[in-house]
């Protein structure tokens, strides 16, 4: 906590704005979900906020993430804009992927963000890949993977986990256990602990608090300097909550009312605000004042989105090879 | 020019590229072989060879050995010509695709129409198929069928060395994934290649005999066997168009409908098994673009709808051979007698 | 001889041998007396086999020497065969249709007075005798690449090395095998030099300058390289018009020039076929324009096609096409002409033409000046040295 409070002023602005506006995005997209006028399915980050942000706000343009199907927090930490994935995710022609990804193929290649993934663990080979790029290339890059706790079974995943070890590649695996593999508990499907999955790769890993942004920004810094600096790949085991459904429409009757009240209680973004007001860093009325812009500005875009024309026909045989 | 093997024009390709454009990478189980290990460092050069003496002339940071376990390498692969680079996996044996088929199938394939034509993706799959090797039916299979059936992968299957330099050399310069065939009974072939790099386009058939008869398309392998049977037929009078449509994606539909509407007669001759298939590809293909230029139905040789077996005795009868080709032909000719006595 | 001459080849004087090049004349015994073997001729450096497609007389003709007495198809080429001995056909040893090595026996000649066992005898101790020249083994000269002006030149270099260079330069995106017809008719008793230029076949594809003046330099840098202080020049197409240019521009590297279906001697050429030249990249698509080059277009084989394919297919093979192009051509124009400068040329010029010519019109060969000699071929188009190459051997042979 200590090394998140080292953060500048501006430092801590930008973080609060950035989960600030995953929180208000997916609330604006459940809440239009249940109006039905979102296609296909959506998963929704909230509540997970202090793990993507405070693992991007080390990243720069250099460095690459992978995402997983719940990935719009993820972009949002890596800097794409809300604007053309609020277009996507309700298919519209301008949107981030022309309509064709969706919510959960949504990425943004020129913000180092290698795609949400319908494909769970799918994103851990890729995320070697694209260290590998960045080590030959001598970019001083480094690629983060996103995955559940879910994927931490896929054999994708343990086969990155040793790939990015034997080759000694700039790469940081961030498990962001919300507790539950779509209704199936983690507590019941994952044998032994992340950490010594981890740890039986070789990998340094940790375990971080999830639900404190300052814990998991001190924990992805180490980790990202050691793989800058060519220390290799670690592992962070991130516990955190997620406040909706697997997906938008799922009843969650395999969570307790109080499981799920508890965590909504224990709100990341709550907790941030708190600890930045009372060490006098930031003004609770600038927060205010955050709140509403982000607020507006997530109102705006969703409204912008629901208006905007789909793409046509001519658009059907487009994007899929360069040349062909 | 000079006399090289299928092995030898598939490793200069590789070693012109790489010389030519230091973001060309290779990665794969034991492409060097030795990594780790207290002895030769270039061990195996790939477990036919093919690789051999690019690690020496390239390094370990451009020729890497992989652990045994595909997805990750593969997938790695994938996400290094996402971010920038341009690298050739090779994934040992295509019947390896059933560990790491999600990668290519729903990650390589997929990112640039996912992600609105915004990804470029200049990644080479280089894998062995094809039975003749005793290897049984673990190491033997003709999967292109399936890679072809994906939009967003490009298929290639060079019959020769002068075909295998010059499309892995397009395909290493292509901006799209390709997936590159190499015909494991083939490595020893000879024949003249260009010492100079050149590349051969997709998309354009090469017909490599021309007649008046009867169309034979052939894929991989197969189109050595069809030129042997047109030669054999070509004694007896009967001439054959040979058509090798080097990549099944994309498909040189063109030259195939010409050449058919020019002999009025087709044999597709495909290793694969029957059922969805390039075979029937073609048949159907034909069926609905040049149904009237027939004279005779199509006749299909293919492997049977079986798995490849191990024993020479049935390996031999198992893989479509020029007799069956010939044969093909001739019942294709003799359904004009048929209708004719009629 | 199917050659027309608009002026003698050449006029004998009274006080030489009657035609050295004419053995055929030499008294009848010499030759008729013997059998001969009629064998499977090797055109070019790849030619392993050949089919002999049809025979074009019966056994018992007395045939000529220079006599069409067959068609022989190889991968590269169908061509007519003609004679290289004079007699009566005694024996068709190869029937129509089969394929067969290089120098393999094809027929018997022979003089009617040879006995019938003879002859049989002949051919028995011919075949007994007979290997096949091994599948890719090395045989006679072969292309080689060389140092020359600080580029990589292939040329095939074939012949004795004493005696009158002669130095062949082919055209417009062709290569040193346009000459597999010619080239080891005339090295019996002189080096024959082949070169492919810049740009071109295995050369260096890089090219600086490729107007017939800048690709001039390349041809004298490979003299110089090579020692050959001077040499009949053989050029077709624009290669003539190089040749033309170093006679010019260099005169005492030149002892003679023969110029088949020369560029520069009028103003206009097939400006679609140096376009579809350079456009088409498929087989089929290629032919039509290469079915251009010749009177008969069954003489294009689908190899010659893949063969032009395969060079095409070179990196900068395309880059350098369209630089030769742009330098010499615009659309139907030529950018250069020779035909002022002509009457210049103090080497003997010879002139050879395809009266069928559809890239460049032979009536480029009307009106030009005293010094230069013309032969125009009937039934033949654009490379008539292929179509027609015993006809131009003779003329090359007797320049």
């Amino acid at each position: 906590m200590a090394s998140g409070m080292q953060l500048s002023r501006d430092e801590l602005g930008a973080a609060y704005r950035r989960m600030r506006t995953i929180r208000e995005f997916e609330d604006a997209v459940h809440t239009e979900f249940a109006a039905g006028t979102i296609p296909g399915f959506v998963h929704l980050y909230a509540g997970e906020e202090a793990s993507g942000v405070g693992v991007c706000m080390h990243l720069d343009e250099r460095d690459a993430i992978a995402s997983t199907h719940r990935g719009h927090g993820h972009c949002i930490a890596k800097g794409v804009e809300v604007g053309p994935m609020m277009h996507e995710i309700f298919g519209r022609k301008e949107g981030l992927c022309g309509g064709k990804g969706g919510s959960m193929h949504i990425a943004d290649l020129s913000k180092g963000m290698l795609g949400a993934n319908g494909i769970v663990g799918a994103g851990a080979p890729l995320v070697c890949g694209a260290a590998l790029t960045a080590k030959l290339l001598k970019t001083g890059g480094v690629a983060i993977c996103f995955y559940g706790d879910g994927a931490s079974n896929q054999g994708a995943v343990l086969e990155s986990y040793n790939l990015a070890k034997i080759w000694n590649l700039p790469v940081v695996f961030v498990a962001e256990d919300n507790g539950y593999a779509e209704a199936t508990a983690s507590a019941w499907s994952v044998g032994g602990t992340q950490k010594g999955r981890g740890e039986g790769f070789g990998l340094p890993s940790r375990e971080v608090d999830g639900g404190d942004f300052f814990a998991v920004y001190e924990a992805a810094g180490e980790a990202i300097e050691r793989a800058r600096s060519g220390g290799g790949p670690s592992l962070l085991h991130v516990k955190l909550n997620r406040f909706y459904g697997h997906f938008e429409g799922d009843a969650g009757t395999y969570r307790l009312p109080e499981e799920v009240e508890a965590a909504r209680n224990a709100d990341p973004i709550e907790l941030f605000r708190q600890r930045i007001v009372e060490a006098s860093l930031i003004d609770a009325s600038e927060l205010d004042a955050a709140d509403r812009e982000i607020e507006a500005e997530i109102r705006a875009c969703m409204v912008a989105a629901k208006a905007a024309p789909m793409p046509g026909e001519a658009d059907l045989m487009t994007d899929i090879y360069v040349a062909y | 020019m000079s006399k090289k093997s299928y092995r030898q024009a598939i490793n200069e390709a590789m070693r012109q590229e790489m010389e030519r454009d230091e973001r060309v990478i290779l990665m794969g189980e034991d492409v060097a072989g030795g990594t780790g290990a207290a002895g030769d460092q270039d061990a195996w050069g790939g477990p036919m060879g093919v690789t051999k003496g690019l690690r020496p002339q390239f390094g370990p940071d451009r020729v890497l050995d992989t652990h045994l376990a595909e997805i990750s390498f593969v997938g790695a692969a994938a996400g290094a010509a996402l971010t920038g680079l341009r690298p050739i996996v090779e994934l040992m044996f295509v019947d390896f695709m059933g560990v790491c088929f999600d990668q290519i199938l729903n990650q390589t394939a997929k990112f640039r129409y996912m992600f609105g034509g915004k990804a470029v993706t200049p990644l080479t799959i280089r894998t062995m198929y094809g039975a003749g090797f005793r290897a049984a039916s673990q190491h033997s299979q003709c999967l292109y069928p399936v890679f072809t059936h994906i939009p967003g992968l490009k298929v290639v299957l060079p019959s020769n060395a002068y075909e295998a330099k010059g499309l892995l050399i397009q395909a290493i310069r292509d901006d799209d994934p390709v997936v590159f065939f190499e015909h494991k009974a083939m490595y020893d072939d000879e024949m003249e290649v260009p010492d100079e790099p050149y590349a051969i386009p997709f998309g354009e058939a090469n017909v490599t005999r021309e007649g008046d008869d009867v169309t034979i398309v052939a894929f991989g392998r197969m189109v050595n066997f069809a030129n042997e049977a047109a030669d054999n037929l070509a004694r007896r009078g009967i001439s054959c168009t040979v058509v090798d449509p080097r990549t099944t994606s994309p498909l040189d539909t063109e030259t195939i409908l010409e050449t058919v509407a020019e002999t009025g007669r087709l044999v597709v001759v495909d290793e694969a098994h029957p059922r969805c298939g390039m075979a029937g590809d073609i048949a159907g293909l034909v069926a609905e673009h040049a149904f009237d230029s027939l004279k005779a139905p199509i006749k299909l040789v293919t492997a049977p709808h079986a798995p490849v077996p191990f024993s020479p005795a049935l390996e031999d009868i198992y893989i479509p051979g020029v007799d069956k080709i010939e044969a093909a032909v001739a019942a294709v000719l003799d359904h004009d007698r048929k209708v004719a006595a009629e | 001889m199917t050659v027309e001459s608009r002026r003698p080849t050449r006029i004998p004087n009274w006080w030489e041998p009657e035609d050295d090049g004419d053995k055929a004349s030499s008294p009848e015994e010499n030759h008729m007396a013997e059998i001969q073997p009629i064998t499977m001729p090797k055109w070019g450096l790849a030619m392993e086999e050949g089919m002999l497609a049809r025979w074009a007389v019966d056994i018992g003709t007395p045939i000529e020497l220079g006599q069409e007495i067959m068609d022989i198809e190889t991968s590269k080429i169908a061509n007519v065969f003609e004679s290289p001995v004079t007699g009566v056909l005694r024996r068709r040893v190869v029937a129509d249709g089969d394929t067969v090595p290089v120098g393999a026996l094809l027929g018997v000649v022979a003089a009617p007075e040879v006995s019938e066992e003879a002859v049989d005898d002949f051919v028995r101790t011919f075949l007994e005798g007979f290997v096949p020249e091994e599948a890719g083994a090395a045989s006679g000269p072969s292309a080689e690449t060389v140092e020359a002006g600080g580029r990589r030149i292939r040329r095939l270099k074939a012949g004795p090395d004493t005696g009158k260079p002669i130095v062949f330069i082919h055209g417009f995106g062709a290569d040193l095998s346009t000459w597999m017809l010619n080239q080891a008719a005339l090295a019996e008793d002189r080096p024959v030099h082949a070169i492919d230029l810049p740009g071109h076949g295995g050369s260096e594809k890089a090219l600086d300058d490729g107007s017939p003046a800048g690709l001039a330099t390349a041809v004298i840098d490979y003299m110089d390289a090579e020692g050959i202080e001077s040499a009949h020049l053989v050029g077709h197409s624009l290669g003539a018009a190089i040749a033309a240019t170093i006679a010019l521009d260099a005169p005492s590297r030149v002892d003679g020039l023969t110029l088949v279906a020369p560029a520069g001697f009028g103003p206009e050429i097939a400006g679609d076929f140096i376009a579809g030249f350079i456009a088409e990249s498929r087989a089929r698509k290629l032919r039509p324009w290469l079915e251009m080059l010749v009177a008969d277009p069954q003489m294009v084989t689908a190899e010659m096609v893949e063969d032009v394919l395969k060079f095409k297919r070179l990196d900068g093979a395309l880059a350098a096409l369209q630089a030769v192009a742009a330098a010499n051509f615009d659309g139907d124009a030529q950018r250069h002409s020779l035909r002022d400068r002509l009457a210049d040329i103090a080497a003997p010029v010879h002139v050879v033409w395809g009266a069928e010519d559809r890239i460049l019109s032979v009536a480029h060969a009307e009106g030009l000046p005293a010094n230069v000699t013309v032969t125009v071929i009937p039934g033949a188009g654009h490379i008539v040295h292929m179509e027609k190459a015993a006809d131009v051997n003779a003329l090359i042979a007797g320049a």
